[in-house]
């Protein structure tokens, strides 16, 4: 299943270091969002992307970012930094405050950037994901060439909604591409306790549409299948569905602090082999376009980058009382009180 | 102004017209809706006219599309949503009430959703109990959403106007039993019936008759039975319950000093409770009795006829009920 990493990538070093730094980006904001986590800054549920960074990065990199649109469950951090959110908002939502890409409102689950084609941001597994249709059918309705990336979880693939999307794309003929972020474990329970098949790429074909399973642990290997699949379905303008091979090292969330209920320590070390920041680093030696003191300098300049964010975010002001009542309609404000 | 006479659902047919050809954005999505016209007919002649892109006819998958929707309004369009009968919409519950209605609350205003979500309320003639209940009450209950009850013909098109050009989510009841009914509305394209305001239908002295949708209708007939026994009722039309115009229905309890409130809905819990409880709360010192509560009976709606007619609400339930506070 998980090919070799790309021999003769075709991205320029450039690229190639810029891959890096995203995925390096992601994997230290998430951490530093974990220890915000625990020391009470960031409250409710909280997911990270740890371990899944290839893959983000491989999807996001094959899009016309601010053209093509953009939508996900809980597990958002990562989509809206590739898109440019800017992290210290992204930051500043977790800890719910006033200068959050929410206000405070959302929280980590519903991150929004709609002016950079990010639509959020959802708490309701699989209940975003006619949503996503619905920003394709949008695009097409108009005549426009964008694509939607529709992200969820493996445990998403079960909902009944998306069962009812998929039929709705086929028919419709949507240029949306649903992509099953398979990290083998929907919460706490896994792959093979959740799914009568579990080789979840097949649930598109009694649709009718081009369905396949690709791994995502190695980002240029992610990228080259995720830029020929974005392209097909810009110029076919039909649906897709991808599953994509994942693993997260981290709990299901924040709050899951006991991973050894539906796990072992050994998977999980055996998982890390494939790390995919590691497998990247690698090839950046390999051809010689970082040596190991170079990639030391970036990683020291990604964590001293994002202690700022935190710092910057946690630096501002919690929303105001009054604001309690702002933006649940575009033009009225719902009677007061208790 | 001159007055066109037709049926409410001529004029559901009319508003949806002007609004098709206006804005190109706007667009019709449900089930049977094109090629058959519409289970009450509302959509007759649309997708002649208007084609597939426009009027799209889904499978029979109602959180699907209304989710599906959901997200072309989020991405700018303005879709007008048919439920084939609300009792329907209990499928798309989660859709409309963790998506639809949060959306702009959760974005913080950065993502609007201006779609309409329509299609008849309430029980038509022997559906039975699955396809004949109203439950108003329960979107009415969700900040985010706007609910609306037209009970009359101007009404009905000027208030899905209003819902067509809302940027917000407009959950638009219709009534199956007055899709025949006539009546009167301006001969005006731009005629439009704002939001949040309750009108009074026929004035009176002695009691308020509060309701909305079809028991606008029902208050209507009761106010004529009451006046043969001396009794000169207020009929209050609450047509919009999110937003809810109370000052209106307290300006007639005001004058009057009793009240009933009448709706569909099943009695208990139903929105005519917090139209009581508010009256009760704000207008304790101007009433002259307890407020009055009709509502439908707490039961799913029996097939039998003659069953049904006792589950729902009628003129003599209203008479009744006024008769016990004067």
């Amino acid at each position: 299943m998980a090919k070799q990493a790309v021999k003769n990538p075709t991205e320029t070093p450039a690229q190639l270091e810029q891959y890096y730094r995203d995925m390096l980006f992601i994997r230290h904001f998430e951490e530093k969002c974990n220890l915000a986590y625990r020391q009470g800054k960031v409250g409710g549920y909280m997911h990270t992307y740890i371990g899944m960074e290839a893959l983000a990065v491989g999807w996001l990199e094959s899009i016309k970012k601010g053209y093509d649109y953009v939508i996900t469950a809980y597990r958002d951090h990562a989509h809206a930094l590739l898109l440019g959110t800017d992290p210290t908002a992204i930051m500043a939502e977790l800890m719910g405050r006033k200068t959050g890409t929410a206000g405070g409102k959302g929280g980590s689950m519903h991150i929004f950037d709609p002016e950079r084609g990010f639509y959020g941001g959802w708490g309701i597994v699989g209940g975003h994901i006619p949503l996503g249709a619905g920003l394709a059918f949008a695009s097409k309705y108009r005549g426009e060439d964008r694509v939607t990336l529709n992200f969820m979880g493996d445990g998403a693939a079960n909902q009944g909604v998306v069962f009812e999307t998929l039929n709705m794309s086929g028919l419709f003929d949507l240029p949306c591409i649903f992509i099953v972020e398979n990290n083998e474990f929907a919460m706490g329970t896994r792959l093979e306790y959740h799914a009568a098949d579990p080789e979840l790429w097949k649930r598109g074909v009694p649709f009718g549409i081009k369905s396949e399973r690709i791994d995502g642990m190695d980002a240029l290997q992610m990228k080259k299948d995720a830029q020929r699949i974005v392209d097909w379905v810009r110029e076919n303008q039909q649906p897709y569905w991808v599953e994509v091979m994942t693993y997260r090292y981290a709990g299901h969330g924040a709050a899951d602090q006991d991973r050894q209920l539906y796990r072992t320590k050994e998977e999980e070390q055996k998982a890390w082999e494939r790390d995919p920041i590691k497998r990247l680093e690698a090839v950046l030696i390999e051809r010689n376009i970082l040596n190991q003191e170079r990639l030391e300098a970036i990683e020291a300049e990604i964590i001293a980058q994002v202690d700022n964010i935190y710092d910057e975010a946690d630096a501002a002001p919690f929303p105001d009382p009054e604001e309690v009542y702002d933006n649940i309609y575009t033009d009225m404000t719902p009677e007061k009180g208790h | 102004m001159a007055t066109l006479e037709m049926t409410y659902r001529e004029a559901l047919q009319k508003s949806m017209f002007e609004e098709m050809d206006k804005n190109a954005d706007v667009f019709l999505m449900g089930e049977d809706i094109g090629r058959y016209e519409g289970t009450f007919k509302v959509t007759k002649g649309f997708f002649p006219k208007y084609g597939t892109r426009r009027v799209v006819d889904t499978p029979i998958t109602e959180a699907g599309f209304t989710g599906i929707a959901t997200g072309a309004a989020m991405a700018g369009l303005r879709p007008i949503v048919e439920f084939m009968t609300m009792s329907f919409s209990i499928l798309a519950l989660d859709q409309i009430i963790n998506h639809t209605a949060k959306i702009h609350y959760m974005s913080n205003g950065v993502v609007k959703c201006p779609i309409v979500l329509r299609g008849p309320g309430g029980a038509a003639k022997q559906l039975s109990a699955q396809h004949s209940h109203s439950m108003d009450g329960w979107f009415a209950h969700v900040p985010g959403l706007k609910v609306v009850c037209p009970a009359t013909v101007a009404d009905v098109y000027g208030m899905l106007k209003t819902a067509i050009a809302d940027d917000n989510p407009v959950v638009f009841y219709e009534h199956p039993r007055l899709y025949a009914m006539k009546g009167e509305l301006p001969d005006d394209p731009n005629f439009t019936v704002p939001f949040g305001k309750a009108q009074i239908l026929r004035e009176g002295k002695d009691i308020s008759l509060v309701g909305y949708s079809l028991m606008t209708q029902i208050n209507l007939q009761a106010a004529e039975l009451l006046a043969q026994d001396g009794i000169d009722a207020e009929v209050v039309d609450v047509r919009s319950l999110l937003p809810l115009d109370t000052e209106t229905i307290y300006a007639s309890v005001r004058k009057t000093h009793r009240a009933v409130v009448v709706y569909e809905d099943w009695k208990s819990g139903g929105f005519g409770s917090e139209i009581h409880a508010r009256i009760s709360e704000d207008c304790f010192d101007d009433l002259d009795a307890p407020v009055g509560r009709v509502g439908g009976l707490n039961v799913p709606m029996p097939y039998a006829r003659n069953l049904e007619l006792l589950a729902v609400t009628n003129e003599n339930d209203v008479v009744a009920a006024v008769k016990k506070l004067l």
